[in-house]
């Protein structure tokens, strides 16, 4: 029996958006689409995913599935799809569903294709590639095959179904289980919403040092706008997780974004694509933000940001 | 500790990076520079020594030939030993395929860590060490932006789309970290000149196991999709008015 199984992530009580969207876009395609719940406690939301489309829903329902981590799901996958002869996973992108996937694709020899922004019914990926230049169209030469969707690609369709609920064995390897969560911590939520904001100024490691966020927070405050920050100045402490635009972070569409030294990785990109109007300030010419700006301007911030500031506080004086 | 590190060379940003549209692969006739996301790793594993006091970091890549020159980057910042596979047959090997390889260099290495960037500048998929760390059978941990260790595990602390997590992990582990976990240093001048000498080995594909099949294809390339007529300038000490003018033009401001 061929046929596609989904990987439902899931956060607390919740089905992540963007799994449910994958699985949206596998029943529009007309396959024979199975979703798969693996966690702890989870036989609830496996029911809920009928409502999303799903026939059917496998649960990996067991103690050692509590902590979201990967390899543990890489076991109860290669086993799914080993016994019902499953021939397509598909995963929305995150931080798990990327690990779940590779693991599962070095398991069982299944070629995995990644990034991808669609997928047609003759089994041709689309993957925007090298900062998005060029639009690469991807196949698989393997039996099973893997693919994991850009954040955001798919909307969920709520069909109202009723999914069939059955059990997924569960037997893991030595080695899946050797890494422990210590703590997860939840994201803190306070903080200014960058969300709503019709203009952001967004400061990445091209500012230099945490203080030099000042510039951002100023530039922000003559156009009227919030600050926002990539990953990698959040992780360094510089700023609030709670600012924080991309994958992992905020989705964002404001009328005017300017990016000050951020260098335009596609996680940071996914969340501020939507923006009207991109205007980025980087010294490298090759930055890849420049590939999606709208002004791309080639500079040193610490020169051209004061000056934007005074002049823009003139003209709206 | 004995740690590995994979490296990954790249097309430099500078000569430009694409897609040779005859053999569909990454151009890679082009200079080849170390990945600038796995000089976090390097310097980390840099680190890591320093703070045990002893111990070994081998550089370990699979690409072509003239990928030893950009290897040479991870040695003048003070890695000990490089290790290349290549080989004409493994061109064009998919994440299936340099999995593979690397596992079997990384297991003639026993190291007790091997350390991965955070993607690749022109693959990026940003999921090699997992596949890595299932052929090895090790347990791994990626995103880590922090990392400690006390000789017998690894804790690693890593931002996740619901906040940060701290996951342990005994030794031997694969641990990919990402950007923000340190600065890498600069080579210096001494470290520039000793990288020459030291030991730089080539591993062929009949030594870590042959070519393995690819699970993926490329069919086409196409050209991005449309999109505005986007402005591109140089700041030769007027931008901020330029900016500003652009920005009265679109009524922004
Ligand atoms: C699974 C995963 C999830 C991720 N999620 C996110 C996410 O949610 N959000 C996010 O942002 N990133 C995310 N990332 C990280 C992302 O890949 C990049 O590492 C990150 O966005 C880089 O941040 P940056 O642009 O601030 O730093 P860098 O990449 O270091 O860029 C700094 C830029 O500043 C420029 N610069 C330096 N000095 C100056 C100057 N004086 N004037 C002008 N320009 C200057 C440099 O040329 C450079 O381009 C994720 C990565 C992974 C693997
Ligand atoms: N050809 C390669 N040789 C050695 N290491 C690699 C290679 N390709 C990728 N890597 C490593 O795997 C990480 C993730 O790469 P990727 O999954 O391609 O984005 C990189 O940061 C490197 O540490």
């Amino acid at each position: 029996m061929a046929g596609t199984l989904v990987f439902l992530e899931h956060h607390e009580d919740t089905i992540q958006k963007g799994s449910l969207g994958v699985l949206a876009k596998a029943v529009q395609m007309g396959a024979d689409v199975a979703g798969v719940v693996i966690g702890s406690g989870v036989r609830g939301l496996a029911e809920s995913a009928g409502r999303f489309g799903a026939a059917t829903v496998f649960v990996a329902d067991d103690e050692r599935l509590a902590p979201p981590l990967p390899q543990t799901r890489v076991d109860v996958l290669a086993k799914l799809v080993r016994d019902e002869g499953f021939d397509t996973v598909l995963f929305a992108q995150s931080v798990l569903a990327a690990d779940v996937a590779a693991g599962l694709a070095a398991r069982l020899d299944a070629g995995l294709n990644w990034d991808l922004v669609d997928l047609s019914t003759d089994a041709v990926g689309k993957r925007p590639a090298l900062a998005d230049s060029v639009v690469v169209d991807v196949g698989w030469s393997s039996d099973v095959k893997l693919a994991v969707f850009r954040s955001g690609t798919f909307d969920a369709n709520e069909t109202g179904g009723t999914a069939e609920v059955k059990d997924a064995a569960v037997e893991l390897e030595d080695f899946s289980t050797q890494a422990e969560m210590v703590e997860q911590a939840h994201a803190e939520q306070q903080g200014p919403s960058i969300e709503d904001a019709e203009v952001i100024v967004a400061g990445g490691r091209g500012l230099g040092e945490p203080e030099k966020f000042a510039l951002a927070e100023e530039l922000a405050q003559a156009l009227g706008g919030a600050v926002a920050a990539t990953r990698a100045v959040v992780d360094a402490g510089w700023y609030p997780y709670s600012a924080q635009v991309g994958q992992t972070g905020k989705t964002v569409s404001p009328k005017l974004y300017v990016a000050l030294g951020i260098s335009g990785a596609i996680q940071h990109k996914v969340g501020m694509q939507g923006s009207n109007v991109i205007v980025a300030i980087n010294k490298d010419p090759n930055a890849p933000i420049f590939e999606f700006s709208d002004l791309g301007v080639v500079g040193d911030l610490h020169a051209i940001v004061p000056k934007l500031i005074e002049l823009v506080r003139a003209r709206k004086s | 500790m004995k740690i590995a590190v994979c490296v990954k060379a790249v097309p430099d940003a500078a000569a430009g990076r694409r897609i040779d549209p005859s053999t569909k692969r990454i151009d890679r006739s082009v200079e080849l520079a170390i990945s600038d996301f796995d000089t976090y790793a390097v310097e980390e594993a840099l680190r890591l020594k320093e703070a045990g006091g002893d111990g070994e970091v081998v550089v370990v890549s699979m690409g072509p030939e003239k990928a030893m020159d950009a290897l040479r980057k991870a040695l003048a910042m003070g890695a000990d030993r490089a290790v290349l596979i290549t080989d004409p047959g493994l061109e064009g090997a998919d994440l299936l395929g340099t999995a593979r390889a690397l596992a079997v260099a990384i297991e003639r290495e026993s190291a007790d860590l091997v350390l991965f960037g955070q993607q690749s500048a022109d693959g990026g998929g940003a999921c090699l060490w997992s596949a890595v760390a299932e052929r090895l059978r090790r347990p791994v941990i990626s995103q880590v932006s922090e990392l400690t260790n006390d000789g017998a595990s690894v804790i690693g602390k890593r931002q996740t789309e619901f906040g940060y997590d701290t996951i342990r992990a005994p030794l031997p582990a694969v641990i990919a970290v990402s950007d923000a976990i340190n600065t890498p240093r600069y080579p210096s001048l001494k470290g520039i000149m000793g990288a020459k000498k030291k030991p730089q080995d080539t591993l062929s594909a009949a030594d870590v196991g042959g070519a393995a099949a690819a699970g993926t294809t490329v069919i086409a390339l196409n050209p991005p999709p449309a999109r505005g007529e986007a402005r591109k300038i140089e700041d030769d000490g007027n931008a901020a008015e330029q900016i500003v003018e652009f920005l009265t033009e679109k009524r922004l401001v």
